[in-house]
């Protein structure tokens, strides 16, 4: 059950039979108190007072935290300090928590949350990306990155358009909602349990609102129900409001937000706004791109800046443009604060890109998959290089291209579709085709490093920490499988340990599809020097019985035996090694650590090799669409992805399956609705939709690219997190082609995102206004 | 009646109680300091069972699902899934329930190498967790779906994953039919249903659950029922619980007195007369599903059209008719097929000489207002009478029903639709019927458009005409799930929609 094996989750029977442990599942210690929020009725006001006298005087109401019980900073922000966690003078967005309530039960925090009595002077918000712009209200000073003369080679272009997409905002959804234990030892120092995926953030933002250096927090994670970038940042502000209870009472606190507090209080994905300028040749060759994103930041910074920048960096998507130029905004909205998502940014970089595709081959009446083709990325040099100027090296496009085709049977299928549109008038198909290209590393070059902590214990059991968390995506198995092949033994030899900052320090966050990439390469170098101290005590033991003497290179762990490359018969086994190693004195603990090579990054001139490598992906959707109702169906999918050499192929088909369905609902049916007053309307499962079981095709097929060995990674696999959700523009442009079908080919489709049964029905009026106009002219 | 004003048995001479328990897992938990509105799925974290997740507390997500022990219409034992975060533990006392730590006995004891049961099984080899957050409610659906032979995507619908794409999870699904297929389950769970219920379902008598704050009343009669709302004019009837069940798990306003239907053998029973079928008010929608394929299939297309989409498998094993339209909702999916089909209601109520009468009302006239109705304080609806047969001298009748949501499945109307239209021989038009819901204040019937259809021919020309008149018979609102302008569309196209289908149906 090691390297490429489809080992199951390794909590998997924890999880069918209930028995697995999250955060707030934990036998809870004596005394516990629960907190709970006071929130803002307003989208923007100032606070003018606040009275927590009648909440005091309830039965079970321990204390109420204002910022006045901070003892160290009030402030969560993670790349600049402007996240007030408790706000003082003016609330930023509607449902803010202003103070929370401390109470010995979670219905007598609630119940003294309500007698909170804060008054308020309302304000005026800033609620949309536009508004934003009208009113100049940005967080930081536009971004750009350019290659060529934009400007000028729109101005000679055989064609331009011009355009807009607005694209939606998405919420996580995680099934587990935000969560944190913080357990006080009476001696200064605080245990965390959070539910977060970056543990050493989390422990940092507890020391700084505490006033405590970092080695007095310890913070754990034991598993996510979920996760998807929604507690990479968002998990701290939630662990820090119970730490500074803790603090105040003594006693330990839980906190775990109700789905609504959640949805209303939590950051989700960027809405973005893109308007573009392109030029085009007669054959659909884009010659120049000229665009402007703008995020929708909320109301503070938080990681916009990175996700931005991924946008940037992914407006190319798998397309050569010559001449490029994007410039980024961050809008400051009075809204929640945006966060990191599955993807962080890329999608919406892409999805504009694929927008621009479509306008362009509707335009010239040209079939949307051969405008893609023929912009793909080619060749050596120029033509195979980024509008940052990262040359992509393994070029895996054209493959993953035609073998999705293939698989897809496309060409046939567009045909039988073409004739069935022409004889249903009521409902129309449609079949669409795009690619992903997604870079994979952190931006940030100093993220790109890891460690992990190795520990044998004389008995011949093994326990396994490394620094990465485990929220769903089988990280914790494909680590197993790297340390059982690495140290050659069996994988239950392990057991694998909650992520802890006091076992592997100064971690970054579990994110952007590295997981694997970086906590295996240290977990491998971990193994690789307990091998390296094993190998001569094994030598020696073998040697015994041996004719000749035997050198620690010649031994061979597998499968928990040494033995002699030379004699493989003469077997002993891992616990024989090991107790020899004991006695002899030789240390069983070991750490790895690993950084990733050759990254740079120049944010002034915005070029560099922020990427270590791409990872490649092409899908073909099918749909049919309601003329009626603007209802659709998708039909079948067809999905062609590269994982490299996959670790664990049960596990990386999970990976992709659940992004694309995740991005299909970003793109369908989950509908962010905020009113006039900045109150957000979609904040349960009864309100926003997120995909059932119903949604998906009977007909969905995934196939792992072959012979993919990706160089320089661990054991050759390929980071697979985020760049199957991108997969899902295909059900986009599936839709957008059923629409044209309702109008005079050559129509374009101006489609909303997400494509809601209204976007759609809409978009069919707007194809079918465009046909009548056709008939009179 | 039994008994007259003075002798108030209830409140003065308390029946002789036996201990409140609810069985969990097969092992007796004791209720007697429980709250009787405290949730299902709250008692069993404070217990100390914290396999049952919770993703929501709304009956949306499936987290929370566990299966209890019910009797099905053909008396038989039958494991039913259900939201444990809509169900106040006063509606599960004295019975049977299992949960995920249920099914292999060894995890209850805290070992971790028993065999797992064969859903638990079929969902480690497909890898159909990934986070395990939902995996739990998912189990406790595909559980109850293998012992009543059908593990399907209908199973699992009220179930969301935010990690899997369902994918592995249908997977599951698919080894556990081969299973079955080639041997039925048979194992300690088979075992349970086939022996007679420990606690009758319903029980025999009216059970009362006491909590220090709040009481909760399970009469087995109607006179019971309407005894109870005589004394205690704050109590609140609950029937299945998922409209009022979200107001109690999110503990939003408290009820110190509830009064529920869900015992009451003759709100549970279907009836069908020489003119009409009677389906009692506290009948689950899953048994009127039930009831509706084998006894009268084909009878009632809209209405069976609408049950598919109405919630999800544990929603439905817990909603009612009764409780769909008593609600008042304007967005409810059963009124306008109710409408459309001349239904009736039979109401009950506690006259002002404590004699109880009976009234009946069409459906038509029961709605008032936004979320006001007919029904008067201490009334109970008993039972909703649908007629048989079609209008004399129709030769056929055209009937469907059409909901419209952002997601297909599972989701609250942004309009629903319900037409009947019956024809005479010539074609035309002799009866038409256009019911609506999520376009006005109340579910509503397009009366004017209805009355223009009449005499004309069922066909092209007559949709085409109809169709401005229809566009402007409401005024709609916008909100979150949809604009004013959409809904107006969607009055319209679902009616032409209809005429398109019913037309291909003919040609087919
Ligand atoms: C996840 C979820 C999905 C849902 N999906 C849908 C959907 O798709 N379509 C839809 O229409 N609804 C939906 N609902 C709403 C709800 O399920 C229905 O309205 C259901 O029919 C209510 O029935 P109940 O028995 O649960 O009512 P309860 O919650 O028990 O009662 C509702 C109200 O009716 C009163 N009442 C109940 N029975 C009677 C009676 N016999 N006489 C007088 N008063 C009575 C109660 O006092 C209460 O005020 C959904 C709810 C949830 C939680
Ligand atoms: S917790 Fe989501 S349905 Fe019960
Ligand atoms: S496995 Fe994570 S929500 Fe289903």
């Amino acid at each position: 059950m090691s390297i490429g094996s489809r080992k199951p989750h390794e909590s998997a029977v924890g999880h069918v039979t209930g028995s697995a442990v999250y955060t707030d599942e934990q036998r809870r210690p004596a005394q516990m108190l629960s907190v709970y929020p006071v929130t803002a009725p307003y989208a923007h006001a100032r606070i003018l007072s606040i009275d927590i006298s009648a909440a005091l005087a309830l039965p079970g109401c321990v204390t109420v935290l204002t910022a006045a019980d901070v003892p160290g900073c009030n402030n969560t922000g993670v790349i600049v300090n402007d996240e007030m966690l408790f706000p003082t003078e003016t609330v930023s967005h509607w449902g803010q928590a202003v103070v929370w309530a401390v109470g010995t039960t979670e219905l007598a925090a609630r119940q003294a949350a309500e007698k909170v009595v804060v008054s308020y002077e309302p304000l005026e918000p800033v609620l949309t990306i536009e508004a934003a712009i009208a009113t100049q209200s940005f967080h930081t000073c536009p971004q750009t990155i350019c290659r060529g003369e934009p400007q000028l080679a729109l101005r000679s272009a055989a064609h331009q358009l011009s355009g807009e997409l607005a694209v939606n905002p998405q919420d996580h959804f995680y099934l587990e909602t935000q969560t944190s234990w913080v357990i006080p030892d009476g001696e200064g120092h605080y245990q965390v349990y959070s539910s977060t995926q970056h543990p050493t953030e989390t422990q940092t933002i507890v020391a700084q609102v505490l006033g405590l250096s970092r080695n007095q927090v310890v913070v754990t994670c034991l598993r996510m129900g979920g996760a998807f970038g929604g507690k990479e940042s968002q998990a701290n502000p939630y662990a820090a409001i119970a730490a500074i209870a803790a603090h105040k009472t003594g006693c330990p606190v839980r906190i775990k937000l109700n789905r609504e507090q959640d949805m209303t209080l939590t950051g989700k994905r960027h809405g973005f706004l893109g308007r573009y300028e392109v030029g085009f040749t007669a054959e659909g060759k884009i010659t120049a791109l000229d665009a402007d994103l703008y995020a929708d930041g909320g109301w503070s910074l938080d990681l916009s800046p990175p996700v931005l920048l991924r946008a940037m960096l992914h407006i190319d998507n798998a397309y050569y443009i010559p001449h490029l130029a994007v410039q980024g905004h961050i809008a400051r909205t009075h809204k929640v604060s945006n966060t990191a998502f599955r993807g962080f940014g890329g999608p919406q970089g892409m999805l504009v890109i694929e927008e621009i595709m479509d306008h362009m081959a509707r335009s010239l009446h040209l079939p949307p998959e051969q405008v893609r083709e023929q912009n793909f990325y080619h060749g050596t040099g120029e033509t195979n290089t980024t509008h940052y100027g990262q040359e992509i090296v393994d070029n895996r496009l054209a493959r993953v291209w035609a073998e999705a085709q293939t698989q897809a049977n496309f060409a046939a299928r567009k045909a039988a579709i073409a004739q069935f549109n022409r004889t249903h008038p009521y409902q129309k198909r449609g079949l669409a085709l795009t690619p992903v290209k997604f870079g994979i590393s952190f931006n940030k070059v100093c993220y790109n490093q890891a460690g992990a902590l190795i520990l044998i214990y004389a008995d011949g059991s093994i326990q396994l920490n490394h620094g990465g968390t485990e929220m769903g995506q089988g990280l914790h198995t494909k680590m197993l499988q790297v340390a059982a092949t690495t140290l050659g033994v069996k994988i239950h030899r392990f057991r694998i340990m909650h992520t802890s900052t006091d076992k592997v320090p100064n971690t970054s966050a579990t994110a952007a599809s590295s997981g694997s990439d970086l906590n295996g390469q240290a977990v491998k170098d971990a193994c690789q020097t307990l091998q390296a101290r094993l190998a001569p005590v094994a030598a020696t033991l073998l040697g015994l019985n041996a004719p000749t003497e035997i050198l620690p290179e010649e031994i061979v762990f597998a499968d928990d035996w040494a033995y002699c490359r030379n004699n493989p018969d003469a077997q002993i086994s891992f616990e024989q090694v090991i107790a020899a190693a004991y006695t002899s004195r030789i240390s069983l603990s070991a750490t790895g650590y690993y950084r990733t090579p050759n990254l740079t990054w120049d944010p002034v001139a915005g070029k560099g090799q922020p990427f270590y490598y791409f990872a490649y992906g092409a899908a073909v959707s099918e749909v049919a669409v309601d003329g009626f109702t603007g209802t659709f169906q998708l039909r079948q999918v067809d999905i062609v992805h590269d994982v490299g050499e996959s670790l664990n192929p049960l596990v990386d088909r999970g990976q992709i399956e659940g992004a694309f369905v995740q991005g299909m609902g970003w793109l369908t049916m989950e509908e962010l609705v905020w009113d006039e007053a900045g109150r957000l309307r979609t904040f349960a499962p009864s309100t926003y939709k997120i995909p059932t079981v119903s949604e998906i095709p009977e007909n969905f097929e995934v196939h792992l690219l072959t012979r993919a060995a990706q160089e320089g990674v661990i054991y050759g696999s390929k980071a697979v997190g985020e760049p199957p959700f991108m997969l899902a523009m295909s059900v986009r442009e599936a839709i957008r082609e059923a629409i044209a079908a309702f109008g005079p080919p050559g129509t374009l489709v101006p489609l909303q995102s997400p494509a809601t049964p209204e976007a759609i029905l809409t978009a069919i009026e707007a194809v079918q206004a465009q046909s009548r106009c056709y008939e009179t002219v | 009646m039994e008994f007259t004003k003075k002798e108030k048995p209830l409140k003065e001479k308390p029946l002789p109680q036996q201990p409140l328990t609810l069985l969990v897992n097969g092992q007796t938990a004791d209720l007697t300091a429980v709250s009787p509105t405290m949730t299902l799925l709250h008692y069993l974290h404070h217990s100390g069972r914290t396999g049952t997740k919770e993703g929501c507390g709304d009956g949306d997500c499936g987290a929370c699902t566990v299966a209890v022990l019910c009797t099905g219409a053909d008396g038989t034992l039958r494991y039913q899934a259900m939201n444990s975060c809509l169900i106040p533990v006063g509606a599960v006392a004295q019975r049977e329930i299992v949960t995920v730590e249920g099914l292999t006995e060894s995890f209850t004891a805290g070992l971790t190498d028993g065999p797992l049961h064969p859903v638990q099984a079929a969902m480690v080899k497909t890898g159909g967790s990934q986070c395990g957050y939902c995996t739990p409610g998912f189990i406790m659906s595909l559980f109850a779906a293998y012992y009543d032979g059908s593990v399907d995507d209908i199973a699992i619908e009220g179930n969301l994953c935010r990690c899997t794409g369902y994918l592995p999870i249908r997977r599951a699904a698919t080894a556990l039919m081969q299973e079955m297929a080639e041997a039925k389950p048979c194992d300690r769970f088979t075992q349970r249903l086939s022996l007679p219920s420990a606690s009758p379902d319903p029980p025999p008598s009216l059970l009362q659950y006491l909590g220090p704050q709040e009481q909760f009343y399970r009469p087995t009669q109607i006179p019971q029922v309407l005894s109870l709302l005589q004394q205690h004019p704050n109590a609140t009837l609950i029937a299945g619980g998922t409209d009022l069940g979200l107001d109690i798990s999110h503990q939003r306003r408290p009820f110190p007195v509830l009064v529920s239907l869900e015992d009451v053998a003759e709100l549970r029973q279907i009836h069908q007369t020489e003119t009409a079928v009677e389906i009692g008010a506290a009948v689950p929608l899953s048994q009127i599903q039930s009831y509706s394929q084998t006894e009268l299939p084909g009878v009632f297309p809209s209405l069976d059209e609408m049950l598919v989409w109405f919630a999800a498998t544990q929603v439905r094993n817990r909603a009612t008719l009764g409780g769909n339209i008593a609600t008042g909702s304007p967005i409810g999916d059963l009124p306008p097929v109710l409408l459309s089909l001349d239904a009736t209601l039979k109401i009950t109520g506690m006259g002002d000489r404590l004699a109880p009468y009976r009234r009946t009302l069409p459906l038509a006239d029961f709605f008032k207002g936004y979320r006001q109705t007919d029904l008067q304080p201490q009334e109970l609806i008993e039972l909703v009478s649908i007629p048989l047969g079609i209008t004399p001298g129709a030769v056929r009748r055209y009937s469907q029903s059409y909901k419209i949501g952002k997601r297909g499945t599972d989701d609250i109307s942004i309009v629903a639709a319900a037409f009947v239209i019956d024809v005479e021989a010539s074609g035309r038009i002799v009866h038409a019927r256009l019911a609506y819901g999520g376009v006005a204040a109340i579910p509503a019937r397009a009366i004017a458009i209805e009355s223009a259809l009449m005499g004309q021919l069922w066909n092209f020309t007559t949709v085409q005409q109809i169709k401005p008149l229809l566009l402007a018979a409401f005024t709609p609102l916008s909100d979150l799930r949809g604009s004013a302008r959409y809904r107006q569309k969607l009055v319209v196209n679902l009616f032409e929609k209809f005429f398109v289908e019913t037309i291909e149906g003919l040609e087919n």
